[in-house]
């Protein structure tokens, strides 16, 4: 699904900050992107995102060469990932049903297709009796569910999660965890950047572990 | 690999609310600074552009109304000719005119009333007595002069009265053509250089308002949307400032125009109010003065979003 072959990063004519990568993540797996923060792991995840190109190295997204595609392939790939960022990037002027219903608003569906899925996710994330109030307004926690909300509402073949419960309580943690699983099961493929060990010691899965600006896997 | 889920506590089930988009929702936010100050460039931009072409529009009315009026009416002149009597000459002209198709009422000037038009030229108090004056018959038509049978009627004072011309005013009317013509032509150019720097202040308002939205642009990226959608949305953004300036400017153009005829009308009867009434008739634009402000508002706003989606297209191209 995802293949980085001895890839390279650098910014301008600075050092590498990431060098030799090479992994693949593979469909319907699950994996945590772990290391000391600053170790590159959201950069990592841009560069699946293609929102960064790499250096030198081969990245391989979905089995297209991405030094390759043009601006529509481009699109039609980000249609296949959900994304959840650290700082959320949720979009204040729209409320959390719109900022979580936004993928498939772009992908021009019909409103009345997919209501009930938005408002039953909602739910589910705890977020029922907020989804008509603006994001200034939730709180840390309630932003991280919304931005995970709105990464799944698609249900993505690949979900890149950028520490998605840094800013919740364990309870909360382990609730989102479970959700990310049952996303797994249904067939996704997730990557979850985190530092949390106690969150990664709650399931067995794979570690991606990035340090001294190379990746190490722990299977 | 596959994993097992860990145990959570059970979800409290919210209560149900009716979640729905609001309607016209933009995905790109339009209450900024930068957007109302579009709004008022754009407004008096559109508020120039409609008084130009109402303006123009009320030249070319009143330009058809005197053409109208002087095409309505065609002169026959009878000069004085040597051994002939030219009452006898006149009132002959004159029943060939009433005989002709087309015409309405034959009015002949009488040798006084002749004498009288030459008097802003020569004077009052001479005696023309001697002079060859020439004698007037002024014949209204029906209509235009072209539905009129001016030939058969020329033809037949040039056969039968000597002496005797008609004149259909044609140089005449051909000089108001012309002028009107010029007047709608710098009109028309004024309006394109108005519609032109409206163009340019929305190109690069959607630059600027491209360059705040960055982080918009890459979220909405980053969920899948692509480039025509959010053209589309910076587009149906300033399709709404555009409208909105549009019709602040075409309302306040309208609004100055009504109160300009209202003024004119008012002050008919007063001798600046006679010059204005002599120009542009009765200085009232009509449905179609008010038909072209809407136009106007139309074409400003159709050229906003045109303008802003072009320019965020070639933009987004440029990003990666």
């Amino acid at each position: 699904m995802v293949r980085f072959e001895n890839v390279g990063l650098r910014y301008g004519m600075g050092p590498e900050v990431l060098k030799d990568i090479s992994f693949e993540i593979e469909p319907r797996s699950f994996q945590f992107l772990t290391g000391p923060s600053g170790a590159g792991k959201t950069t990592l995840l841009r560069l699946i995102l293609l929102a960064l190109r790499p250096t030198r190295g081969l990245v391989t997204v979905f089995g297209q060469d991405t030094s390759r595609i043009d601006k529509g392939e481009l699109t039609a790939l980000r249609r296949r990932m959900g994304i959840v960022f650290q700082d959320f990037r949720l979009l204040d002027h729209l409320t959390t049903y719109e900022n979580v219903a936004l993928p498939l608003r772009v992908q021009g569906k019909d409103e009345a297709s997919y209501r009930a899925e938005v408002v039953d996710l909602l739910k589910f994330v705890g977020l029922g009796e907020r989804m008509h109030v603006l994001p200034p307004v939730l709180s840390g926690g309630e932003k991280q569910r919304a931005a995970i909300a709105r990464a799944l509402i698609t249900r993505p073949d690949l979900l890149l999660a950028d520490e998605p419960t840094g800013n919740v309580d364990p309870s909360l943690a382990r609730r989102l965890l479970r959700l990310f699983v049952e996303l797994h099961h249904f067939g996704t493929a997730v990557v979850i950047a985190t530092h949390d060990l106690a969150l990664m010691d709650q399931i067995g899965a794979r570690r991606l572990v990035l340090g001294d600006r190379q990746l190490h896997i722990d299977d | 690999m596959t994993v097992d889920a860990p145990q959570a506590p059970p979800f409290d089930a919210a209560a149900e609310s009716q979640a729905r988009m609001r309607p016209g929702r933009p995905l790109v936010p339009s209450g900024t600074i930068a957007g109302r100050a579009l709004v008022v460039v754009i407004a008096i931009l559109t508020f120039l552009a409609a008084l130009t072409a109402s303006g123009a529009q009320l030249v070319a009315n009143a330009s058809a109304e005197w053409r109208s009026s002087i095409a309505r009416e065609v002169t026959i002149q009878v000069r004085p000719q040597a051994r002939t009597d030219v009452e006898a000459a006149v009132a002959r002209a004159a029943t060939l005119a009433r005989s002709a198709r087309g015409v309405e009422s034959v009015r002949v000037f009488s040798k006084g009333e002749s004498e009288r038009l030459l008097e802003p030229w020569l004077g009052s108090g001479l005696d023309l007595v001697e002079l060859p004056v020439p004698r007037l018959i002024v014949v209204k038509l029906t209509g235009e002069a072209a539905s009129a049978d001016l030939a058969t009627l020329k033809e037949a004072l040039r056969r039968d009265v000597a002496g005797a011309s008609l004149d259909d005013h044609r140089l005449w009317v051909e000089r108001l053509a012309t002028m009107a013509g010029g007047v709608i032509l710098v009109g028309l150019v004024v309006l394109a250089l108005v519609i032109a720097a409206a163009a340019l202040a929305i190109g690069f308002a959607t630059r600027g308002a491209l360059a705040g939205a960055k982080d918009i642009v890459e979220v909405l990226h980053f969920v899948g949307a692509d480039d025509i959608f959010i053209a589309r949305e910076f587009q149906l953004r300033f399709l709404r400032l555009g409208l909105k300036g549009g019709l602040i400017g075409g309302g306040a153009a309208a609004l100055f125009l009504a109160l300009a005829g209202w003024l004119a009308a008012s002050l008919r009867a007063s001798p600046g109010g006679n010059e204005v009434e002599a120009l542009f008739g009765t200085f009232q634009i009509g449905w179609s003065g008010y038909g072209a402000i809407g136009a106007v508002v139309a074409l400003v706003a159709a050229v906003t979003a045109l303008v802003s989606r072009e320019t965020v297209r070639r933009q987004l191209r440029s990003m990666a």
